[in-house]
Parts: C-alpha cells; sequence; structure tokens
C-alpha cells in the first residue's frame, strides 16, 4: 500500500508540473497576473509530492520491502542501514527520482532567492523548469517506475547494492554531482526565459550569477569527489580514465566554466550576450548528455537497461525536443541580442573570449573524442575503433597549459581597453620571477633537468604572482594588509581563490603523472620490497568479518630509512549476497604524498600478490578542486548580487533593453545621456 | 531515413545503453620480473595503452578478463624477447585490429579525430578575431559618429558608447519623461 502512496505522489507532482509549464507562461505572456502568482504555490507543491515520493521510496528501502522490484535490486536485509537509504540513488529508477526531486529543489531555491527579480520573469524561468520536471516525471512512470512491484511472488531478499558502491563516497558524491548537474538547469531556464521575454541585460546577468557560480561550484566537489573514488575504491592507481562516463560531466563542467566566465563580461560589460545564452543552452544539453550516461542505473544494471531499448529511445527523443526547441527558439531570438559595446583588441573582455574559445575547444575535441567511435563504426560498415587517455591527454594537456598562461593576464587586464605598457609594468617582474624560480626550484631539488616539472612550475608561480602583484596593487592604499583583504569584494576574492585551486589541481595532476612510481610483487608473509625510500614488509593475513562482507586483511609494515612508520591494511572483499570481490586500498594520504597498498589474490604457494605504489602531488588534485569549487560559491554570495532591490528592477523592467545595460556602469549612462541630449 | 543513419542512430542508443565504468573494483595485479626498470615501465605504459579486447571499456591493465591477462603475460614475453614498442603494437594490431589501441592510428579515417580539436581552434580563433575586428568597427565608427566633439582619451565611456537613432530618441522620451533633479545629477561634473 505505501508504495502506491508513493507512486500517487509522483503523479500529483507530474500534474502539477504540467500546469507548473503552462500557466505562469501564459500568465506572462498575457500580464495575467494571478497566473504569474501561481508560478510559487505550484512549485512548492512539485517540491512537496516529489519529496513524500523520495521519503516513501527511501521508506521502502529502511523497511525492507522487497515487493518492490527496485528495493529488491537494489537492497538486502544484511546491508548497513546508511547504505539502505543511499541505495535509494542506487541505482537508475531511484537515482532518477532523486534526480527529479534535486531538480525540485532548485525551482524551491529560486523560488525563495528570488524576491529581487520580476516575478513575470521567475514565472517563466519556474515554468522552463516545471517543462524539463514533466519530461522527467513522464519518463518515470513511462519506462522506469521505481514504485513498481513483484506481486504476488516477492523475493525473500534482496540482490544487495552493488560492492563498489558501498562506500562513504556513494553517500555524498551523487548527491554533490546530480545537484551541480541540475543547477544548470536553472541557468538554462534563466536563458530560456530571457530569449523568450527578449529581455538579457546586465540585470539578467546579475540575477543568472549566482545560480551559475554556484551550480559549477558544486559540480566541481562532485566531479572531484567521483575522481577521489575511483582513486581509493577501484585501485589502479589512476583518478581519471577519460571514459565514455567520466567525459560528459568534464563536458558540462568546462562548458560552465566558459559560461560563468563569459557571463562576467556579460553582466560588466554587456557584451557576449547571446554567446552566453548559447553556453548556458549548451551545457544544459551536455548535462542532459551525460545525465543518461552517468546516473548509476547504467552502471550498475547493464543488462536491464540492454533490454529495454524504449528508455533510449525515450531519452534521444526529449533531448532532441528540449534541444532543438531552445536552438530553434535561439536562432529566432538571437539577432536581437547585439552588444552594444565595443572592446579594444587589447581587453579583458578579449581575454576571457580567449578563455571561452580555449575551454569550448577542450569540450569539443572532448565530445569528439567520445562519439568518435561511433561514428567511425556507422561510417566504415562496422569497424571498430578505440579512443581513449594517450588521445584526450595529448589534446587537453596543451590546451590547459595556453589557458594557465593566459590565467595570468587576464585578471590584471583592464576592461575595454589594456595598454600593452600596462601589462608589461604588470607581469615584467612576474615573467621573470616566475622562470627564474620555476626552473631553480626543480633543478636544485632533483639536480636532473626535468622539463615537464619545470614547465609545471613556471606555469604555477606565473599565475601565482601575477595573482599576489594584482592583490598587492588593489590593497595598496590600505592602512593594512588584512583591512586591504577585506574591502575585497567577494566575488574578486572568489575568483582568485579559484584560480589557485586551478594552479594546485594543475600541479596535482602534471606532478604527480611525472613522479608516481609502483611495483607489482609476489610476497610471502615476512617478505618485503622497496619501493623510492619506502620498505613494505608484508607480515601475512588474517580474517576480517565486515556487516555484509568477508575479507583477508594484510598487514603491510611501512619504513623509511630503516625506522617503522606506519602499518597498511589492504583487503580483499567478498560481499557474500552478491558473491562480488572487491579490493579496498591500504592508504596513507600526506599533503605531499600518497603510499597506495592494494591486495590481490593468494597463488599456491601461499605467496600473496599486492601492488604498491609512491604517489607524490597526488591529494593535491582534489585540494585544489576544493579551493576551485569554495571560490565558485564565495563568488556566488557576494551581496552585490543579492543587493538588486525589487523597486529598481521594475524600474529597469520598464526601461528594457540596452539603456537598462548600463545602469551598472553609470558613469557610461551618464555621458550617453548626454549624447542623447546634445543629438536632440 | 537511409540505412547508416539508421545504424548511427542504433549505435548511438546501444552506446547510451551499454556503457559501463571502466576497472572492475577488484584491482588486476601480475606479477613479473623485469631485468631492468625501463622493461617494467615500458610494461605498464603498454598495458595502460592497449584496451581489453573483451571488455565494455577497459584497459589490460585493469581488465579481470582471462583474455587481458593472457595478453599481458604476452607483452611481458615481447619486452622480454628485445621487440620494440613498434613490433609489440603491430602485433596486437594483426591479431585484434584497431580497436585495440587506445591511441587510434593516423590513417585518412582518423584523419578528422586528429585534426578535429585543431580546426576547431583555428575556426575558434578566425571567429573571436572577427568579432574583436567587429567591436572595434563598432568603436571607430562611433568615434567618427562623434568627430568635431572633442574627446577625452581616457574617459572609454564617451568614446564607446554607440546608440541608434532610434535608441537616441527613446532614451530621449525616457529623459523628458523624468524629472529635473534627476536630469541634473546625470549631468553633474559638466
Amino acid at each position: 500500500m505505501i508504495p502506491e502512496l508513493g507512486n500517487f505522489a509522483l503523479i500529483l507532482a507530474f500534474l502539477l508540473s504540467i500546469l507548473l509549464s503552462v500557466i505562469p507562461m501564459a500568465g506572462a505572456e498575457r500580464g495575467n497576473l494571478l497566473w504569474i502568482n501561481l508560478a510559487r504555490p505550484l512549485t512548492a507543491g512539485v517540491f512537496v509530492f516529489l519529496s513524500i515520493s523520495l521519503l516513501i521510496l527511501g521508506y521502502s528501502f529502511v523497511a525492507d520491502d522487497f515487493s518492490v522490484q527496485f528495493v529488491a535490486n537494489h537492497s538486502n536485509t544484511m546491508l548497513p542501514i546508511y547504505y539502505k537509504i543511499t541505495a535509494v540513488w542506487g541505482g537508475h529508477e531511484g537515482s532518477f527520482l532523486f534526480w527529479t526531486w534535486m531538480l525540485g529543489g532548485w525551482m524551491l531555491a529560486v523560488c525563495i532567492f528570488s524576491k529581487a527579480m520580476p516575478d513575470e520573469f521567475v514565472a517563466r524561468v519556474l515554468s522552463v523548469m516545471g517543462m524539463l520536471c514533466v519530461g522527467y516525471i513522464l519518463f518515470m512512470l513511462a519506462t522506469s517506475n521505481p514504485f513498481d512491484r513483484v506481486l504476488p511472488l516477492s523475493p525473500e531478499d534482496g540482490a544487495d547494492l552493488n560492492a563498489a558502491l558501498q562506500d562513504f563516497a556513494f553517500i555524498i558524491h551523487p548527491p554533490s554531482l546530480y545537484m551541480g548537474y541540475v543547477g544548470f538547469s536553472v541557468v538554462f531556464a534563466f536563458a530560456i526565459a530571457a530569449l523568450i521575454s527578449g529581455r538579457l541585460d546586465a540585470a539578467w546577468a546579475r540575477w543568472c550569477r549566482p545560480w551559475a557560480n554556484a551550480a559549477w561550484a558544486i559540480l566541481t566537489l562532485g566531479l572531484s569527489l567521483g575522481s577521489w573514488w575511483a582513486y581509493y575504491e577501484l585501485g589502479w592507481g589512476g583518478w581519471w580514465a577519460w571514459d565514455p562516463v567520466e567525459n560528459p560531466p568534464m563536458i558540462t563542467w568546462l562548458l560552465g566554466a566558459a559560461m560563468i566566465h563569459s557571463l562576467a563580461a556579460t553582466e560588466k560589460r554587456g557584451v557576449f550576450k547571446s554567446w552566453t545564452v548559447l553556453l548556458a543552452i549548451m551545457a544544459f544539453a551536455s548535462s542532459l548528455l551525460g545525465t543518461f550516461i552517468t546516473r548509476s542505473g547504467l552502471l550498475t544494471s547493464v543488462h536491464a537497461f540492454a533490454t529495454d531499448p524504449t528508455r533510449g529511445v525515450y531519452i534521444l527523443v526529449f533531448l532532441a525536443l528540449i534541444i532543438g526547441a531552445s536552438l530553434i527558439l535561439y536562432a529566432v531570438r538571437a539577432p536581437s541580442l547585439r552588444s552594444e559595446f565595443g572592446f579594444g583588441s587589447l581587453s579583458r573582455e578579449v581575454f576571457l573570449l580567449s578563455n571561452n574559445l580555449i575551454l569550448v575547444v577542450a569540450s569539443a575535441a572532448i565530445l569528439l573524442g567520445t562519439l568518435y567511435p561511433i561514428v567511425y563504426q556507422a561510417m566504415t560498415g562496422g569497424e571498430l575503433i578505440s579512443v581513449g587517455p594517450p588521445y584526450f591527454n595529448a589534446i587537453f594537456f596543451p590546451l590547459m597549459a595556453i589557458l594557465a598562461a593566459l590565467m595570468a593576464v587576464g585578471p590584471i587586464s583592464r576592461w575595454k581597453k589594456t595598454s600593452p605598457e600596462h601589462l608589461r609594468t604588470q607581469l615584467a617582474k612576474v615573467a621573470i620571477a616566475a622562470v627564474v624560480l620555476g626552473v631553480l626550484i626543480p633543478v636544485l631539488l632533483t639536480l636532473e633537468l626535468p622539463l615537464g616539472v619545470i614547465a609545471t612550475t613556471i606555469l604555477a608561480f606565473w599565475i601565482i604572482f601575477s595573482m599576489l602583484k594584482d592583490i598587492r596593487s588593489k590593497i595598496a592604499n590600505k592602512p593594512t594588509i588584512v583591512a586591504g583583504l577585506r574591502s575585497l569584494p567577494l566575488s574578486y576574492l572568489g575568483m582568485t581563490l579559484a584560480h589557485f585551486g586551478f594552479v594546485i589541481t594543475m600541479a596535482g595532476a602534471c606532478l604527480s603523472s611525472i613522479y608516481s612510481i609502483e611495483r607489482s610483487v609476489l610476497l610471502q608473509a615476512g617478505e618485503s620490497t622497496d619501493l623510492g625510500a619506502y620498505n613494505f614488509r608484508f607480515e601475512g593475513t588474517r580474517p576480517v568479518q565486515g556487516p555484509n562482507f568477508i575479507a583477508d586483511e594484510a598487514v603491510v609494515v611501512v619504513s623509511r630509512g630503516g625506522e617503522f612508520y606506519k602499518n597498511l591494511y589492504p583487503q580483499k572483499r567478498l560481499y557474500t549476497a552478491s558473491g562480488t570481490p572487491t579490493s579496498h586500498m591500504g592508504i596513507d594520504g600526506r599533503f605531499l604524498r600518497d603510499l597506495f597498498t592494494t591486495l590481490g589474490d593468494q597463488r599456491e604457494n601461499g605467496a600473496w600478490s599486492m601492488t604498491v605504489y609512491v604517489k607524490p602531488f597526488v591529494r593535491w588534485v582534489w585540494i585544489g578542486t576544493i579551493f576551485i569549487a569554495f571560490g565558485g560559491i564565495l563568488a556566488a554570495s557576494d551581496k552585490r548580487y543579492r543587493q538588486f532591490k525589487v523597486k529598481q528592477a521594475q524600474k529597469l523592467a520598464r526601461m528594457a533593453g540596452p539603456v537598462a545595460d548600463n545602469s551598472k556602469t553609470s558613469p557610461a549612462m551618464t555621458s550617453g545621456m548626454d549624447t542623447g541630449g546634445s543629438g536632440a | 531515413m537511409n540505412l547508416s543513419m539508421r545504424l548511427f542512430v542504433v549505435t548511438l542508443i546501444f552506446m547510451f545503453l551499454t556503457v559501463v565504468k571502466p576497472g572492475k573494483a577488484h584491482a588486476q595485479i601480475d606479477v613479473f620480473d623485469f631485468e631492468t626498470p625501463e622493461q617494467e615501465q615500458r610494461y605498464r605504459q603498454l598495458s595502460n595503452d592497449f584496451r581489453c579486447p573483451m571488455c565494455q571499456n577497459a584497459n589490460l591493465s585493469s581488465s579481470p578478463g582471462g583474455v587481458a591477462s593472457d595478453l599481458r603475460r604476452e607483452i611481458y614475453r615481447m619486452i622480454m624477447e628485445g621487440q620494440t614498442d613498434a613490433q609489440i603494437e603491430e602485433f596486437m594490431l594483426a591479431r585484434y585490429g584497431d580497436f585495440i589501441l587506445y591511441r587510434p592510428r593516423l590513417t585518412a579515417k582518423t584523419l578528422l579525430l586528429w585534426f578535429g580539436p585543431l580546426v576547431f581552434l583555428l575556426a575558434g580563433v578566425w571567429v573571436a578575431r572577427n568579432i574583436i575586428r567587429n567591436s572595434g568597427v563598432k568603436k571607430s565608427n562611433h568615434n567618427r559618429a562623434e568627430a568635431g566633439a572633442p574627446i577625452n582619451q581616457d574617459t572609454y565611456a564617451v568614446a564607446d558608447i554607440v546608440i541608434s537613432d532610434e535608441e537616441r530618441k527613446r532614451l530621449n522620451r525616457l529623459l523628458a519623461e523624468h524629472d529635473d533633479s534627476a536630469h541634473n545629477q546625470d549631468n553633474t561634473g559638466r
């Protein structure tokens, strides 16, 4: 009975979202205040019923209701309670409900944090999101209902959650990834609402920016968690595989990064308007593409998917409809979005344009590499080809190097026009210091000439010194450094932090790939192996009993220079319900390096196979992303975006169009008016 | 819809349906004795760059399959026999075709793959150049329109505002609607 209530709540949410996608939109079109004002209550209704639905699914898991097909496939009585709850997103149907609920959550957030925006604009935004909701819920009801039952012959016990998913990261990675992903539909809705209303000005960009920043920052965290998880759970020693599953989120992330930079130019200078909108549409399209590839259902129940082509067809049709309609709308409306302002051939606008160029080319290249095998197969009549990490690295790293080189120059340049002299005076010393230290430090530390390392350190110092220089000149006239830093706007601090994070991640990625070492060995109890400065001695294994698995746990004694350093305990687990063997790594993570051990199998002679790794700087990859995400959140929380009062907004709404663009740049507006006046 | 188109759509759907994450959670460990660290390095590199022919998407070093394990042993044997990377790649290619190479060979059919990104970049640079140039034109047109009026080069704002006649009319109308105080405020500093 209770699962049926969940199903019923889902249907109610579906009906409400149909109303939401029609009534407020029509109201905004016809100026009907009553219809416009229905947007917020309807959104709240959709969210409430989605929440009920999700809670009931969670309850079915906790109550071990194996008559629900989805629960039977993804849970087990032995499963610990926290995995029972999170198993809600451990498979296709439940993760899709969770995804849709996230969309509902973002919609509710738009309701709450949109007091500064005109009601009719909010109505349009919520309507567009309502349409997405209709599509998602219909998909669930038609092809993958999480509340489907197995009656009357319900299984005694469930098939258990995929063993690889039974990990702490599974509790936090999917929610953050989904939240970031779904956040892009807010920006998409803003873009579509702007296209429909024909209103795309500085005010629009200002409303949009915090949402774009927040969604992107959360996606950064989600991706980073996924990478960290793959690193310590899958045990292949790497943290990014350029897999077709990983590439779409990466594409979304890159397009999102391009979009927040382009939005900055749109807000501050009124340029790149139509480009920003196109990026918002593309980022959302890629998130939709990624959704359907990444959602855990594809990862855990391959067979269930392969036997049900209706889902794939529905997805493609939905994608085509949404993206097609958006692009048509864009084609019709974009010509009216011309920029009203010029900029010099050397200006911050140009650097932001270069940033966008590189990020978009990188994402296009990744998409090309991801889809090429399919196109190739179709074109050659069935020949197979693989495109993997060697290809993606060869394309991606040079592009990122260019991006890094420009990252030092962009923030220090000025809007509209920068003189070459300005850049020269600002950056000459920075360049010299970066090159000198970038060469000296690696050479002195290693007594070699490691070119890859030198290139990395030069780029890192180049960005960091330029950042410090910029901050110093910005706070030069403040009494103390603290007072100076406090006077900087949050959006600027956010940008600086995010760029700093990029440097850390870049350094971590390059240095760890250069310096990582590993060795696979066969060890009897008592034997040891050396790797780098460390000695790993295998003391033997002991049996361990987990809540739903049994394991052999190895005791590995690590010593350095003959002195005891630490014990590591890699495990080889067997999940009893599903019979899946997994490896559980023994990791010692430090700021400067990770020690990483994997336990393999026991051979006939009693020896165990084992791989040990020393991975310098690998942690920096994830530490950097924390800075990036925090920077994004900081920028999103800048008061500037909230100070925009309703009154001003309405005034601007009346004035509309290009004139409103000038509201921020008041000197420009005054002089513009002067020009107008004198012309009359 | 012709045949190749239909094939394309079907494969596209199929791709969505069958993609799985690489590397089963169970790590693959082979223990081989190498004579030099270079050999070991080459072994790791090669088994990372070849794809397991029987798996969804995993390289030889992370694939649990028996075929992958056989091929890893094969790579080890060939390295110890003193064969070069190119020879090993040739062997793999002859046996399993292009599918096994994660780094696709440069052929007529992969030209687009390898040079596509460069084409994207060049096209992008060209577009960006046009945008920047147009932006400059916008500016200089306006400067011409302003010819005669003295322009202080430091106040970019004056030099760079471009509005059409229609907008100018509308602006005047809006200004007229505003009261004098607002207008005076706008003119402060003159």
